[in-house]
């Protein structure tokens, strides 16, 4: 990670925040699964925290993101309630979903997260749709769409990709490529190094390819598409190369099979360990506002916790409410 | 006799018909690592995430001679493929006039109960009923599922084969030696005199144990599987209302235009038997709503052995 002593004190220390905030989330959530206090299945986001980190930190309240079935570190980095995110994790009443739609599916529409979702590449159309809205509404919001490389197999991401580009939408996608859908390698499933050569290739849509565990450069290389985007520049591909450090989800059923020495390198290139040390190496903050930011974090996580348990579970018959709008 | 799972069971059938026939050849994102050991790459071929590929692929592939098995893992990914499905693979014996056999074995998994959510649990099989040209099969156990897979497989149509996920790890006899279960014969699992509950899927065990619950209470219930949709054993259903007089249906899809409106339609259509009705036959299905993640209400979108009891009690009066 290269240093960047343009980028200003508090951004840096920002994104440090961001980082370290998704990674002790997803920890805890972890642990919590496997006691047995969260129902259902989650997905860790442990390992790829720059790349939601350092998209998000680039948008505005009312640019809007789409997320895909890993997605607490876009929900958390686009600015959601740590609280509410954790009570709909326990199914709790008080969550974002009231309940209803668990890890997968939390959204928070008051800060522009549109929401998670749980069929692979479901998310793609809904973006071009708000990406069309913020189009036609004629100001300069942007729309960021999170998905995975397994996504770009499906027919509509090819859709969608050519929707973007016929209708010049201000629509950014952001491909967490983490080299494998589940097990199956990238390179088998798309026969491509880079999956965003589909966007440059077939569909004239700019492409850039970024180390998705360089938090730096996930936010340059966002800051720069941001302000193209919002200029009128039509739909970009940002590649983000990550990977996941944990199991493709936290429930027993798919085993990993994944190299363990591959695990162990990217391991290597933690994304909070390699900010850790831009900030020590440059004197930008010591080691002990580092554990002090730690300290916050860890207290955030325990309150959201704590007010998640302490949320009663929805009433059996609140299952009915909601079918329709009123 | 040995008992194994209702997954094994389901293996045992597909490494036996693979053996059998070299034209089976299977399609999955997830590779069965037994399969793909014994018959390789080529024929146990993994897919990209792209539904709609290859659940078309497999039409195309029974269409050129070969008897494809495709699994989708949970039935809410099928959706992604539904024009194939339903506008391709229901209707193309048909619409070609016959030219053509496309036998393929689409498997995926229905149900809710584990909190994976709306988009990971439903039971959407009347959908699939209402398209004429597709065999639908419903194993409850794991005798059932390896009799009924092998003739899936043997048969020369598009059959989709829904396996409830809360019985994946469940356990039963399976003997040693060959067998298959033709399509289109009910099971009555349990006889009885009182009510015939008609059961589906996970609910044929919620069934049986009520059944023996309500034994104390002095009534006799007779519990009946149908274990494939379509084709549908309509006799046996109707000939066991026409000995008790009443009908329960039991099944957790959403009621509205339910399975379990069939067979409630199929005794009160036909006179004889609406004749000897002694009350209003009773659904007890899944509640019209998408499933919810929180166990509380997740819970209460299912039929519960609660419900079931009740409604048994009113068609006893
Ligand atoms: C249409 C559909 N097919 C299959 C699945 C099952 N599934 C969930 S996540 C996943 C892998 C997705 O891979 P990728 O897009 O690379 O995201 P990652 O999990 O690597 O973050 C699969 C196959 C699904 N949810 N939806
Ligand atoms: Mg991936």
């Amino acid at each position: 990670m290269k240093s960047r002593m343009e980028n200003k004190r508090e951004d840096l220390v920002h994104l440090y925040q961001v980082m370290l905030t998704i990674r002790r989330f997803e920890e805890r959530v972890v642990i919590d699964y496997r006691s047995g206090a969260i129902p259902g299945i989650v997905h860790s986001y442990i390992g790829q925290e720059a790349v939601a980190t350092g998209v998000c930190t680039n948008l505005r309240l009312d640019d809007r993101i789409v997320s895909n079935h890993r997605g607490h570190g876009h929900c958390i980095a686009k600015g959601a309630d740590l609280n509410r995110m954790m009570a709909e994790i326990y199914g709790r009443k008080t969550g974002y979903c009231k309940g209803k739609g668990g890890s997968m599916h939390i959204a928070d529409f008051s800060i522009g997260m549109l929401g998670a979702n749980g069929i692979v590449a479901a998310g793609l159309p809904i973006a071009a749709g708000a990406a069309l809205a913020a189009q036609l509404e004629g100001g300069d919001r942007v729309v960021v769409l999170f998905f995975g490389d397994g996504a770009t197999n499906e027919g509509e991401f090819h859709e969608v990709l050519n929707l973007a580009s016929i209708w010049k939408l201000p629509l950014i996608f952001a491909c967490e490529n983490n080299l494998y859908s589940v097990n199956t390698p990238v390179q088998y499933a798309t026969g491509l190094e880079h999956v965003s050569e589909r966007a440059t290739g077939g569909y004239g849509i700019p492409g850039v390819i970024v180390d998705g565990n360089d938090v730096v450069a996930v936010y340059e290389a966002t800051k720069k598409t941001v302000a193209e985007v919002r200029a009128g520049g039509g739909p970009v591909f940002l590649e983000f190369m990550t990977y996941r450090w944990r199991g493709h989800f936290e429930a027993p059923g798919i085993p990993d099979l994944r190299p363990a020495e591959e695990l162990e390198a990217w391991k290597g290139k933690c994304p909070i360990a390699g900010l850790e040390r831009i900030l020590l190496e440059n004197g930008i903050v010591s080691r002990q506002t580092l554990e002090e930011i730690n300290v916050q974090v860890m207290q955030r996580i325990e309150n959201a916790v704590s007010y998640a348990v302490e949320s009663p579970f929805p009433a059996p018959e609140d299952a009915l409410e909601g079918v329709f709008s009123s | 006799m040995r008992k194994i799972s209702y997954e094994q069971a389901a293996s045992e059938a597909l490494l036996e018909e693979f053996r059998r026939d070299e034209k089976t050849i299977h399609l999955s994102t997830d590779v069965p690592p037994d399969l793909r050991k014994e018959f390789g790459e080529a024929r146990i071929r993994q897919t990209p995430i792209s539904e709609s590929s290859f659940v078309g692929a497999a039409i195309g592939l029974a269409g050129s001679g070969f008897r494809p098995v495709v699994n989708i893992r949970m039935a809410t990914f099928g959706f992604v493929a539904m024009d194939q499905f339903v506008n391709q693979a229901a209707k193309i014996t048909y619409m070609f006039g016959g030219q053509a056999r496309f036998p393929i074995v689409y498997r995926m998994t229905v149900g809710a109960s584990k909190s994976f959510a709306a988009q990971h649990s439903i039971s959407p099989y009347s959908m699939y009923m209402n398209v004429p040209g597709l065999k639908i099969i419903l194993p409850a156990t794991p005798y059932d599922i390896k009799g009924l897979m092998k003739t899936a497989i043997r048969d020369n149509n598009p059959v989709i084969c829904f396996e409830h996920m809360a019985l994946e790890a469940m356990e039963g006899e399976v003997p040693e030696d060959e067998y298959t279960i033709p399509f289109g014969q009910a099971v009555i699992r349990r006889e009885g005199t009182d009510v015939t509950v008609v059961a589906l899927a996970k609910m044929v065990h919620e069934a049986l144990a009520i059944a023996e619950e309500m034994k104390l209470e002095g009534i006799s219930l007779e519990v009946i599987d149908p274990c494939t949709l379509i084709p549908l054993d309509r006799e046996t259903i109707k000939a066991s209302v026409a000995k008790t007089g009443r009908l329960v249906v039991v099944d957790e899809a959403c009621i509205t235009c339910g399975a379990a409106a069939e067979f409630t339609a199929l005794v009160v259509e036909e006179e004889q038997i609406f004749r000897r009705l002694k009350s209003s036959p009773k659904r007890v299905c899944g509640l019209d709503i998408p499933i919810p993640y929180s166990p509380p209400m997740e819970q209460y979108a299912l039929p519960s052995r609660e419900k079931i009891k009740a409604a048994v009690r009113e068609a006893m009066t």
